[in-house]
């Protein structure tokens, strides 16, 4: 079985890899790039903690082939802090224990940072429904919900 | 502990700093059990049985060992032969019958066969290659079906002690306990309510799969990262299973996403060791969601039959209950568990209870956060509710006037020390909540629920640098911000701010025996060990600072971080700050230490009280939860913004259980919603913000007042929201999940 | 497993035609890579779609109909300014299918080749009166939806064969369309009862009507003798009390882990109502 060379961008990187046409993205991110932070919590696009953007899309990594990766840009959790400096969101995340295991932090993290670039505003049943495909089985999402308004908040004041 | 060791003022304990590992995980660098590799390693696979009870005549491994990508191939044959006991006597047995089948496949998803090859996609490949010849056998799963004199025969002989003579096979364990006379208080009671509940399993549903790493030589030497609540019962077991030593196997836990009970067993570690050994190089395994459904730890499923009797001031004259529950193929379902914690909130003179401990062709339960209390609870506060409306009492009232306090024999049997149920339910019946005006379709419901609370045998060691940091070593794996508890605990005692003290959780080489992070206890007795050990490394400062003054050590004490005279007639001496004193301890005696190693014994049982309300859509049988409100007592919330996440965490489960997950066996006893699509765990988009209220009655077994919060948040959800359901819908509800088409099916039969 | 991401239409029909085993095209991947990761379908042969120019396309045709590519997206579709105008039914149904980040892949065209009885998209289509282009060996063919699945998993389409476009009606005056699904959850399932409404008014009075079923029937069904019951009515409570009841006859569902037999039926005839409430709220230009 041949294997397909991919290039793509990923958190601004040039990378290239060889994928089996079987293995999915999140199998190259993790295995072949060993960028670990997306995890796989299903395998069938149903708990969003393989969360990555492409091409600015929020997408389920699990759910795209590496080789569909080919001369995308895609960004994971390893690329929202810019260097040592934490994106609004994970600060949030940090300070209001908006996370327990953290296992599914990582999704959520990209999740919400594609919301709140689309919508800078969102209702507290907005951001329910744009997370929903985000499972957490630890924190019932309360601090997690809070979090995110509060960093929507903090970042309509501040521009 | 002593009384007058006890601190009630506290500098750090009661603040809410971000945890230690927060950086980590928001970033994305934590280090998680999949999230590791090795040079050389090879990628195991498992296959499963499709059957849910058959014979397995052979297994013809040849293919796949002929295959080039495949470096070893294991079955049952390549593990340790360890002795068959009844019960729980022969865990070890239990758990490699469960790890790997021997003479007979007990579940669908049981594993048979594993193979290591060169890449993940290779290994899955292979395991098409291993041919398995089964013969069928009847299976059953329902826990009352099992019990019946014809169900088929999981295993002969697995019955232990306990059980009465006479009894089917597959009960395995039987309990019963109680005090009073129940047919005497049934006679005096006003109203007696009879009925009968059942519960489905339901899964731990954490979000990251089992996965492990391990290296294993033919020297008996290995190294095993794996994601668990506990990685000394993991080196224990996979040592016993492996037939090798346990001390040459050094165990180290990975980050660990979520475990509520299902991580504190080893399911595919011990077969990662069995292909490296084979294989001499490291293997991986990493399991599927659906693997996990199939083949790791459900909760039971119980079947329960509860009679209570109550005067018409609300007084319970007698409580009686019989708790059947099914934990799958093996001794273990915590029927026992259910019968003691039922009653447990309620200050009773005449309580029986029975528990049954049923084996059927199911994956092996695990613990499941308070394993066994939330299908009793949801049975006896069912009942209870359903008392309180026929007599027309308020059931906060009528909770109160039987609540359990200090002094009442437990219906378990013991007497309870100082706990905090009353004054949940004072806090919940002066909570806006309880008097918020309901809209119509809509109903409330409340319930109390206990759990007993664990110690275990703990190991901690805090080493000081001569900096004046301190890096505490713990044994319990940080499932939900342990590392900040533990680190403000030992700040209290050190004097020395919160983020000098870096907490590692220890490998299981660095430090001694710890039971795993279960039972509520991470809190209470790390929590206290930490405290011992930071107290211990105290006593060494102390005489530190007694030396270089001349004194005698015990006229120095230990005060905001320093070393001080302990009165003017010590002498009159500058404080020695702990940086000061360790900065010289290499020329005053040598590194300064404390540790702790015991298994510290007071607990303290734990109480809620939860006020649910619930809509019901009386077209669809649809139930939208429209406010939560948790009240439980903390003993002492070290760091209380966890603590909230505990009891909100619990809350959402609970709403799961209640509502909407469930196992669901066809007739051929596969498993049929073996992914998160069909096992329906809530959503951001189904729940409420989740309101708590943090009661402090401190347990005077801590030396803070801390009692465990982690499991008791699960046992009053799935009663207060069955209460609240059958309120809205006007039909009580006895068969969880109320899933809409039970509700409907419900309300028709209603008319 | 051979990949392949052919240029054309042309292109990718010469490929299927000559493929061997079981093939699958790859749009939207939310179905395709969830059987092939569950081992449940691993195809001999892969067809991307994706680089075909075009496939992303939404377009407001001159007569007010729409043609949309095969890999347009449900967020493109949720985001489009006008398409949802026109055909909230549509754009809803399809936005109600797995997550966000399944919205970020997932097609209408994707949704229609599963062959699931319950996908979402299929009821409303079916309602709207879409229909497909159907490349071929032997060149296109135009085809309505609900001649697409004929059981679950199947179409009929034959080797060879792929949807290329798919059209979507002009809306034309006083029109509407919606529709409703149940789950269990409020995200996240897969739909144990699903109806579609489109329907036209002549002041308060129903003209046309399409209704479909979904999860009911091992296809999507359209219901006859639903858009009789309101033809004709001002939507007043007796003809939805009929719409209803027919509805519940048309099912002919199954037992299973999602929901019985009995709910279903009943179910549908619930949703059947409020679904019909809402497109005939939108075609009086309420909002609903």
């Amino acid at each position: 079985m041949s294997k397909f060379h991919v290039s793509t961008t990923v958190n601004g990187d040039t990378v290239e890899y060889l994928c089996d046409p079987r293995e999915t993205l999140l199998d190259c991110l993790r295995d072949k790039l060993n960028l670990t932070g997306a995890k796989e919590g299903c395998g069938t696009g149903d708990c969003g903690a393989c969360s990555v953007t492409v091409d600015g899309r929020l997408v389920c990594s699990c759910l795209m082939l590496g080789v569909e990766a080919d001369g995308k840009q895609i960004e994971t959790v390893e690329g929202i802090a810019e260097g040592d400096v934490l994106h609004p969101l994970q600060k949030k995340f940090i300070e209001h224990a908006a996370l327990q295991c953290g296992i599914c932090t990582p999704g959520i993290l990209v999740a919400a940072k594609s919301l709140l670039e689309k919508n800078p505003n969102p209702t507290e049943e907005e951001t329910r429904y744009w997370l929903a495909g985000n499972l957490c089985r630890c924190t019932g999402y309360d601090k997690i919900i809070r979090a995110v308004m509060e960093t929507a908040e903090e970042l309509r004041e501040a521009s | 502990m002593a009384l007058d060791d006890r601190k009630t003022q506290f500098t750090f304990v009661g603040t809410r700093p971000d945890r230690p590992d927060g950086l980590d995980k928001v970033t994305g660098r934590a280090k998680f059990g999949a999230d590791i590799s090795a040079p050389g390693m090879l990628h195991g696979a498992i296959l499963r049985s499709p059957h849910a009870h058959a014979r397995i005549v052979k297994i013809d491994t040849s293919k796949a060992e002929a295959h080039k990508d495949v470096k070893a191939v294991v079955t049952r044959a390549d593990f340790a032969e360890l002795p068959f006991q009844p019960g729980l006597e022969g865990e070890f047995w239990n758990v490699l019958e469960n790890v790997m089948a021997g003479e007979k496949a007990l579940y669908d998803g049981h594993a048979v066969a594993a193979v290591a090859a060169t890449s993940a996609l290779a290994a899955r490949d292979a395991l098409k290659l291993i041919e398995v010849e089964y013969e069928v056998l009847p299976h059953v799963t329902d826990v009352d079906k099992a019990m019946a004199p014809d169900a088929p025969v999981i295993r002969e002989g697995a019955a232990d002690y306990s059980v009465p003579e006479g009894m089917h096979p597959n009960i395995v364990r039987y309990h019963e306990s109680g005090h009073g006379d129940v047919e005497a208080g049934f006679a005096e009671a006003d109203l007696v309510i009879e009925d009968s509940f059942v519960t489905e399993a339901t899964h731990q549903g954490y979000i990251e799969p089992h996965a492990c790493l391990g290296m294993l030589g033919n020297d008996g030497k290995g190294e095993l990262w794996c994601t668990t609540q506990g990685h000394w019962i993991a080196q224990k077991t996979c040592a016993a299973l492996l037939g090798i030593e346990t001390s040459q196997l050094r165990v180290t836990a990975s980050e660990i996403g979520g475990g509520f009970g299902g991580k504190t067993t080893v399911f595919i570690e011990p077969v990662a060791l069995a292909l490296s050994r084979k294989a001499n190089r490291p293997v991986k395994i990493v399991m599927t969601r659906s693997e996990v459904f199939r083949a790791t730890g459900p909760t039971s499923s119980a079947s329960m039959d509860i009679k209570i009797g109550m005067k018409k001031d609300g007084t319970i004259s007698a409580a009686q209950g019989v708790f059947r529950l099914q934990g799958g193929a093996f001794p273990g379902a915590p029927g026992d568990m259910t019968a003691m914690c039922a009653f447990a909130p309620y200050n009773l003179t005449n309580v029986s209870q029975i528990g049954y401990d049923v084996m059927a062709n199911r994956p092996k339960q695990a613990a499941y956060r308070a394993p066994g209390a939330p299908m009793g609870a949801f049975a006896v506060e069912s009942v209870i509710d359903e008392l309180c409306k026929k007599l027309g009492l308020d059931p906060v009232d009528v909770r109160l006037k039987n609540a359990a306090h200090e002094g009442t024999k437990a219906s378990y049997g013991p007497t309870y020390e100082r706990i905090g149920l009353v004054e949940t339910l004072e806090a919940a019946k002066a909570h806006p909540h309880y008097s918020a005006p309901l809209k119509p379709g809509q109903g409330r419901g409340i319930s109390c629920g206990f759990w007993f609370n664990h110690g275990g045998e703990t190991s901690v060691s805090l080493a000081l640098s001569e900096d004046g940091s301190a890096q505490l070593m713990v044994g319990t794996p940080d499932i939900g911000g342990s590392r900040a508890s533990m680190a403000l605990m030992a700040a209290e005692v050190l004097g020395i701010p919160y983020e000098n003290i870096r907490v590692t959780i220890a490998d299981t080489a660095t430090l001694g025996y710890n039971d795993v992070s279960h039972g509520s206890r991470v809190t209470y007795a790390s929590g206290l060990a930490t405290i011992k050990a930071a107290k211990h490394a105290v006593e060494k400062l102390c005489e530190r600072a007694a030396a270089s003054w001349g004194i005698p050590a015990d006229a120095v004490k230990w005060e905001n971080g320093c070393a001080i005279p302990s009165g003017p007639n010590a002498g009159d001496f500058d404080p020695r700050p702990l940086a000061d004193i360790t900065a010289h301890m290499g020329q005053t005696g040598g590194p300064i230490s404390g540790h702790f190693e015991a298994t510290p014994e007071g607990a303290g049982v734990s109480f809620g009280t939860h006020i649910v309300d619930a809509e019901v859509d009386p077209e669809t049988g649809k139930t939208a939860i429209t406010r939560y409100t948790v009240i439980q007592d903390a003993g002492k919330a070290i760091h209380p913004t966890y603590v909230e996440g505990q009891y909100q965490g619990g809350a959402a489960q609970g709403i799961g259980w209640a509502l909407n997950e469930e196992y669901v066996y066809g007739d051929d006893g596969r498993l049929q919603n073996s992914i998160f699509l069909d096992y329906r765990i809530p959503v951001a988009s189904d729940l409420p913000m989740i309101d708590t209220v943090i009661v402090e009655v401190p347990n005077p077994g801590h030396p803070f007042g801390v009692r465990g919060v982690g499991e008791t948040g699960i046992v009053p959800p799935l009663a207060a929201i069955a209460n609240a359901v059958s309120h809205a819908a006007g039909v009580r509800m006895k068969q969880l999940p109320m899933s809409p088409p039970r509700i409907l099916a419900a309300l028709k039969d209603n008319g | 497993m051979d990949y392949h991401s052919p240029a054309s239409f042309a292109e990718a029909s010469a490929l299927a035609a000559n493929a061997t085993g079981i093939t699958r095209f790859l749009a939207g991947g939310t179905d395709v890579l969830v059987q092939l990761r569950s081992e449940l379908v691993t195809p001999d042969t892969l067809i991307d779609i994706k680089k075909i120019d075009g496939v992303r396309d939404i377009n407001c045709n001159a007569n007010g109909s729409w043609t949309l590519g095969v890999a347009a997206t449900g967020a493109e579709m949720s985001e489009h300014p006008d398409l949802g105008r026109d055909w909230p039914g549509v754009v809803e149904a399809m936005d109600l299918i797995g997550s966000t980040q399944v919205q970020g892949r997932a097609t209408l065209t994707g949704n229609l080749c599963n062959g699931s009885p319950a996908a979402d998209s299929v009821p409303a289509m079916v309602a709207a009166g879409v229909t497909v282009t159907v490349t071929g060996p032997d060149g296109d063919r135009e085809v309505a939806v609900e001649d697409i699945p004929i059981g679950p998993g199947k179409t009929s389409l034959v080797q060879g064969e792929l949807i290329s476009a798919v059209h979507i009606p002009a809306r034309g005056d006083n029109g509407g369309d919606a529709y409703l699904r149940f789950i269990p959850r409020t995200e996240m399932d897969i739909a144990v009862v699903g109806v579609g409404v489109n329907l036209r008014l002549d002041g308060d009075t129903v003209t046309e009507a399409r209704v479909s079923l979904g999860a009911v029937a091992p296809t999507v069904l359209l219901v006859e003798d639903c858009a009789k019951s309101i033809i004709g009515s001002t939507l007043d409570d007796a003809a939805l009390d009929t719409l209803a009841a027919a509805a519940s006859a048309a099912c002919n569902p199954i037992d299973d882990k999602r929901g019985t037999i009995a709910f279903r039926t009943e179910v549908a005839g619930v949703l059947a109502k409020r679904a019909a409430k809402i497109a005939y709220a939108r075609a009086k230009g309420e909002q609903a």
